[in-house]
């Protein structure tokens, strides 16, 4: 993939977490690329990675505990794992922005929506409190919000999930970033609100050109929303595609289980294709391929139960990691 | 309205305009100033080894009729009829007896098994209580559910924390069916679980449906999984049913604009589709200020007239087909 055109690119990305139980390797070798102006979908399910990545973009992962052991993660030619605390605070929030999944948690309760908005708006942009004030007004606004000057003085529990995850958005949109991180925006969300939300993404992504990385467990969300795809599976990427490619084909058993398993509306028959199984704990991983114990073909062959396949790509833009994946062995 | 407690034949479970209200107190003598309208006139029958799905949005009180069916919440209003015995009515003994008869299983399998009790003692808590086995005899069934779960009968001296939230799931499930109940309430049960794991629970449910002849009211927001669960299915909108036909018939040709919204608001897994959805606006009113007129007539389309004024009731479509609505628009 050619350097240009590209915003942010996490390059062998390693995390774990120390604790007296042991290592929990949470993240390995990651790798993927974000475009510019484009929707990348990080996908998986609980416990597979996804929101440490995230973090760990961001500089957020709690250390200690947590320590990213190694990797590169270039935005913007710069190196984010060798920036300084300072340097990084001038990044984030300011070009990099999150939203999260619980806005009832992720807000103070303490100040009013229109103060949270301002702080970062005046740390960034090195506004005064008035014009600041001003801005997230605007803001609201821009978001959706009825009556934005009213609501500005409203405290988080005075609005509803959807409103409050409407603010979320504005406070991470308010000093323009290039890069949006979505940590499951719309899980806490009934399904009506959550469309609504994603309109919204979509609509402020058309107008100011900054990229998303979202972060889902949601196949759906994926096949509408994202331009391109990557799928975790215990700590590892195992499929990386562009996201019409990846439904029309799935190439990694895991990749064709979920979609396989999946309840679809004017699906009609007895039982449900199932992936047998639980997902794996991080501190006691199976050897060998993580998924070989669930796997159909995997659990029956030495070399996945004893070898761990890398990401390879197999074509352009398409990377996966199983031994009996089309092209992978040539690759 | 006593015409229908006769004609309950082959219907294990009735409810007729079922309505349960909570009081809003207010000032220092905490007068009742209000009600919330959770539950406000809510019929339906499930016939045995039927499944009867219930879907809403959060806060459609789609919990409560659950709750005021098993008696948890005290309904206000309205008739409950259960194998023939009327349930809102029953003295302390006949309630224990239809306890045993109905049994739940919750959606959270985090919260909903104790800590500090042995997965055994879980299972024969429901026995002990009701006298119907004990000694060697519950160690034995307990053993035998887990195995009817998918779990294995050495489990049985272990602790919740040790289970995955899908295996804590089954652990809910056997619990619910050690008395060998008659109805089983499910509450969301695979919401919080992960999308492997879901289609193995509900593949579960299915074959213990089919093996011990159960009967089901399902209650959940995700219709795909209702479609692929329910024979019948009532669409639930501010504590009413707006719209209840057979799951085929539903899907297929959804009449009520709340349902239509409902279904395109699911994030298809299908590229090819991107783009298709309707928009659709607005926010489920507060409780505390229902609107006048239908309760959905602020977010719908099509609202004018008598949509404002009066609110419809669920009334059979001419075609005969079982297929009820609540819309001035819909006949």
């Amino acid at each position: 993939m050619s350097e240009d055109g590209v915003l942010l690119s996490v390059k062998g990305v390693s995390v774990s977490f120390f604790s007296e139980e042991g290592v929990a390797k949470a993240v390995q070798e990651v790798s993927f690329s974000v475009k510019r102006g484009g929707t990348f979908a990080l996908v998986g399910e609980s416990g597979c990675g996804k929101s440490v990545t995230a973090l760990s973009i961001m500089r957020l992962v709690p250390e200690p505990p947590g320590k990213i052991m190694s990797g590169d993660i270039i935005f913007e030619k710069t190196k984010l794992l060798a920036l300084s605390e300072k340097q990084m605070r001038g990044i984030r929030g300011h070009k990099i922005a999150m939203i999260f999944q619980e806005p009832m948690t992720s807000l103070n309760p303490v100040y009013t929506v229109g103060n949270q908005i301002a702080e970062a708006i005046e740390l960034h942009q090195q506004k005064k409190p008035s014009e600041a004030w001003a801005s997230s007004v605007e803001m609201l606004e821009k978001v959706g919000i009825a009556d934005p000057e009213q609501r500005v003085r409203e405290y988080p529990h005075q609005m509803s999930g959807g409103m409050q995850q409407r603010v979320m958005i504005a406070m991470a949109v308010s000093c323009e970033p290039t890069l949006l991180i979505a940590d499951e925006p719309t899980t806490a969300l009934d399904v009506t609100i959550q469309a609504q939300i994603l309109d919204l993404l979509d609509e402020l992504q058309g107008q100011t050109g900054m990229s998303i990385l979202m972060i889902t467990h949601n196949l759906g969300i994926v096949a509408e929303r994202a331009n391109d795809v990557a799928v975790m599976y215990a700590s590892r990427i195992v499929e990386v595609a562009e996201t019409k490619g990846l439904f029309a084909e799935p190439l990694h058993p895991y990749t064709q289980g979920l979609l396989k398993s999946l309840p679809r509306l004017g699906f009609s028959g007895e039982r449900l294709q199932t992936i047998a199984g639980i997902v794996p704990d991080p501190l006691h991983f199976p050897a060998g391929c993580k998924f070989h114990p669930r796997c159909p073909i995997g659990c029956n062959d030495r070399r996945c139960q004893t070898l761990e396949p890398k990401l390879k790509e197999v074509r352009p833009g398409r990377c996966v990691a199983c031994w009996h994946a089309p092209g992978y062995e040539a690759g | 309205m006593n015409q229908d407690f006769a004609s309950t034949n082959g219907y294990l479970l009735k409810v007729e305009d079922l309505k349960t209200y909570f009081p809003i107190k207010k000032g220092l003598l905490r007068r009742t100033v209000g009600f919330i309208r959770a539950v406000d006139g809510v019929s339906f029958g499930i016939k045995t080894g039927q499944t009867l799905g219930l879907v809403g949005e959060s806060g459609c009180g789609k919990t409560t009729v659950a709750r005021s069916i098993v008696r948890l919440v005290p309904a206000t209003d309205g008739q409950v009829v259960f194998d023939e015995t009327d349930v809102l009515q029953a003295n302390r003994f006949k309630l224990r007896e239809l306890r045993r008869k109905i049994s739940i299983i919750f959606q959270d399998p985090f919260g909903s098994l104790n800590p500090r009790m042995t997965v055994g003692n879980i299972i024969g808590e429901p026995m002990k209580v009701h006298k119907a086995a004990g000694g060697n005899e519950l160690t034995e069934r307990a053993g035998e559910l887990l195995l009817k779960v998918g779990l294995s009968a050495d489990h049985i001296d272990r602790y919740p924390h040790e289970f995955s939230g899908g295996q804590r799931q089954r652990i809910g499930i056997a619990r619910a069916l050690s008395l060998e109940p008659r109805l089983v309430i499910c509450d969301e049960p695979v919401s919080a679980l992960d999308v492997s794991i879901q289609s193995q629970i509900l593949n579960l449910l299915k074959d213990l449906q089919e093996e011990f002849g159960l009967t089901f009211l399902f209650i959940a927001h995700d219709l795909a999984v209702v479609e692929f669960f329910c024979d019948i299915v009532a669409v639930m909108y501010m504590g009413k049913i707006v719209e209840r036909a057979s799951s085929e018939e539903l899907y297929r040709n959804s009449l009520h604009p709340y349902t239509r919204a409902l279904m395109s608001a699911i994030p298809q897994v299908e590229p090819s589709l991107r783009g298709q959805r309707g928009a659709f606006g607005g926010e489920v009113p507060s409780a505390l200020k229902p609107p006048g007129g239908c309760a959905f007539s602020p977010r719908c389309p099509l609202a004018e007239g008598d949509c404002l004024k009066r609110g419809p009731t669920l009334r059979e479509k001419s075609d005969g087909k079982g297929h009820f609505v609540a819309c001035w628009k819909c006949h």
